[in-house]
């Protein structure tokens, strides 16, 4: 592991694996934008409105995942002192918080016409608001020091303890709802999924994947351009 | 004396000889609740209906004005590199300072929240939960605090970055302490919202010193 932690290895290898990452993005966006908007049937009860689960659930996963990649990041940076962890942790969260977002928007647009209300206090819809709360927690923490290392490794302690929160507040705000809602919605997707469905949403949540491993790379290596400005400033300053 | 106690009497004597720091949490406290019914109306139902949910969110919000200075005051005058490199354990200072700014703050807010019980016309029942609920809670509140105010030592705008970081983490003891307090005055079983409310005690009282030991010893490199 500690062959990927030199930034120079770093930018050659990703060099090389970005314009074939970009390709196959591009072509499951393709495959999977043609089947879920052309192919895929409309649901019998909710008529095309159903196609919003095709960007909404591959969001809502991508959100719980690029969080658990910035804790387990985190943890590499804190624990082995791995220099290029600190920068994907770093780099990786505003990607997340823009995922969730994008998991509540098209959640609201999607529950306006089959639920009648744009927000439900459900359970779910719950712990991912907080879940985008502790998103911006973390970018607003790792921006806020003059020392952008002192700034992410405090981040890299908070994405720990959020980390270690997020089933327990997953787990009140279950408890929270039977409590205080009655069951006023029966959600769908009890019964299992037709291929017809499953098929393009397993391409859209490849594409977001891939996307989000796109998209990393490019920020990463833009922070490490970054850091070299910095040193580079710095020595000048001081010479 | 030993060394833990040292610094709990420490901060005690600090936050008495400087009162008026506990002093604006109450004030904050009392003021805050005494918003809502001129907010929300005089109907004393609606009050009561939601009076624990009010008292509990303005606790957490109290509970945190007083934690931005937790540790940023020792880090200026450089009390915290000492403490840093004496021999108790980082983990062990991050408990006593904790614990002192649960007696000034935190047992305030206890003695206080009966009275804005009665304001808001809550029903007699609940009132033994509520103070119970509140003795297991704000200590959570005080450690899970104590964690955002290491991290942010040293930053910009600490408090408005603080509360962004805290209140998320707050979301299990509010709806928990919110939930015994319901639960009495409804006649409901309130052992298993106490059990839980004991168990984030226990889960944070060992963790949030690690946490915040962590943080500290980032802030201080």
């Amino acid at each position: 592991m500690h062959r990927f932690a030199n930034p120079n290895f770093f930018l050659r290898l990703t060099a090389r694996i970005l314009p074939w990452c970009a390709l196959a993005t591009a072509a499951a966006f393709i495959a999977g934008l043609y089947l879920a908007l052309g192919v895929s049937p409309p649901d019998y009860q909710q008529g095309e409105s159903v196609r919003i689960m095709y960007v909404h659930v591959p969001s809502a996963w991508m959100a719980l995942s690029v969080y658990s990649f910035v804790a387990a990041a985190s943890a590499v940076a804190l624990i082995w002192k791995h220099p290029l962890a600190d920068l994907a942790a770093k780099a990786a969260a505003p990607i997340g918080a823009g995922f969730t977002l994008i998991a509540l928007v098209t959640g609201a647009l999607w529950g306006q016409p089959s639920w009648g209300t744009w927000w439900v206090w459900d359970a779910r819809l719950t712990s991912m608001l907080v879940l985008f709360f502790l998103y911006l927690g973390y970018i607003a923490l790792v921006n806020a020091f003059d020392d952008p290392i002192r700034g992410a490794k405090a981040g890299a302690v908070l994405a720990l303890v959020g980390f270690v929160n997020i089933p327990i507040i997953k787990f009140s705000v279950d408890w929270w709802n039977t409590l205080h809602q009655p069951a006023s919605i029966t959600r769908i997707g009890a019964p299992a999924i037709h291929s017809s469905m499953l098929t393009p949403l397993i391409l859209m949540a490849l594409a977001f994947a891939g996307y989000f491993v796109c998209v990393l790379i490019l920020r990463v290596r833009s922070e490490i351009a970054g850091r070299k400005i910095r040193a580079l400033r710095i020595i000048q300053a001081q010479g | 004396m030993n060394r833990f106690t040292l610094i709990v009497a420490r901060d005690l004597r600090l936050a008495l000889r400087r009162g008026a720091d506990s002093t604006m949490v109450v004030a904050f406290f009392v003021l805050t609740v005494v918003l809502f019914p001129l907010g929300v109306g005089p109907d004393t139902a609606i009050l009561a209906r939601i009076g624990p949910g009010v008292i509990w969110v303005t606790a957490l919000l109290a509970s945190m004005l007083s934690l931005e200075r937790l540790f940023q005051a020792d880090f200026e005058d450089g009390n915290l590199d000492l403490l840093v490199l004496g021999s108790l354990p980082l983990e062990a200072v991050v408990l006593a300072k904790s614990l002192a700014h649960w007696l000034t703050t935190g047992m305030l807010l206890i003695v206080a929240a009966p009275v804005l019980a009665l304001l808001l016309n809550m029903s007699a029942e609940g009132f033994g939960a509520l103070v119970l609920a509140m003795l297991l809670g704000t200590p959570s509140l005080t450690l899970i605090g104590a964690v955002g105010a290491a991290l942010t030592v040293g930053a910009r705008r600490g408090g408005a970055l603080l509360s962004l970081l805290v209140l998320p983490l707050y979301v299990p003891v509010l709806i928990f302490g919110v939930g015994a307090v319901d639960a009495a005055i409804s006649g409901m079983a309130m052992r298993p919202h106490f059990l839980i409310l004991g168990a984030l005690l226990a889960g944070t009282l060992v963790l949030a010193p690690l946490a915040g030991a962590a943080a500290l010893r980032q802030a201080v490199q």
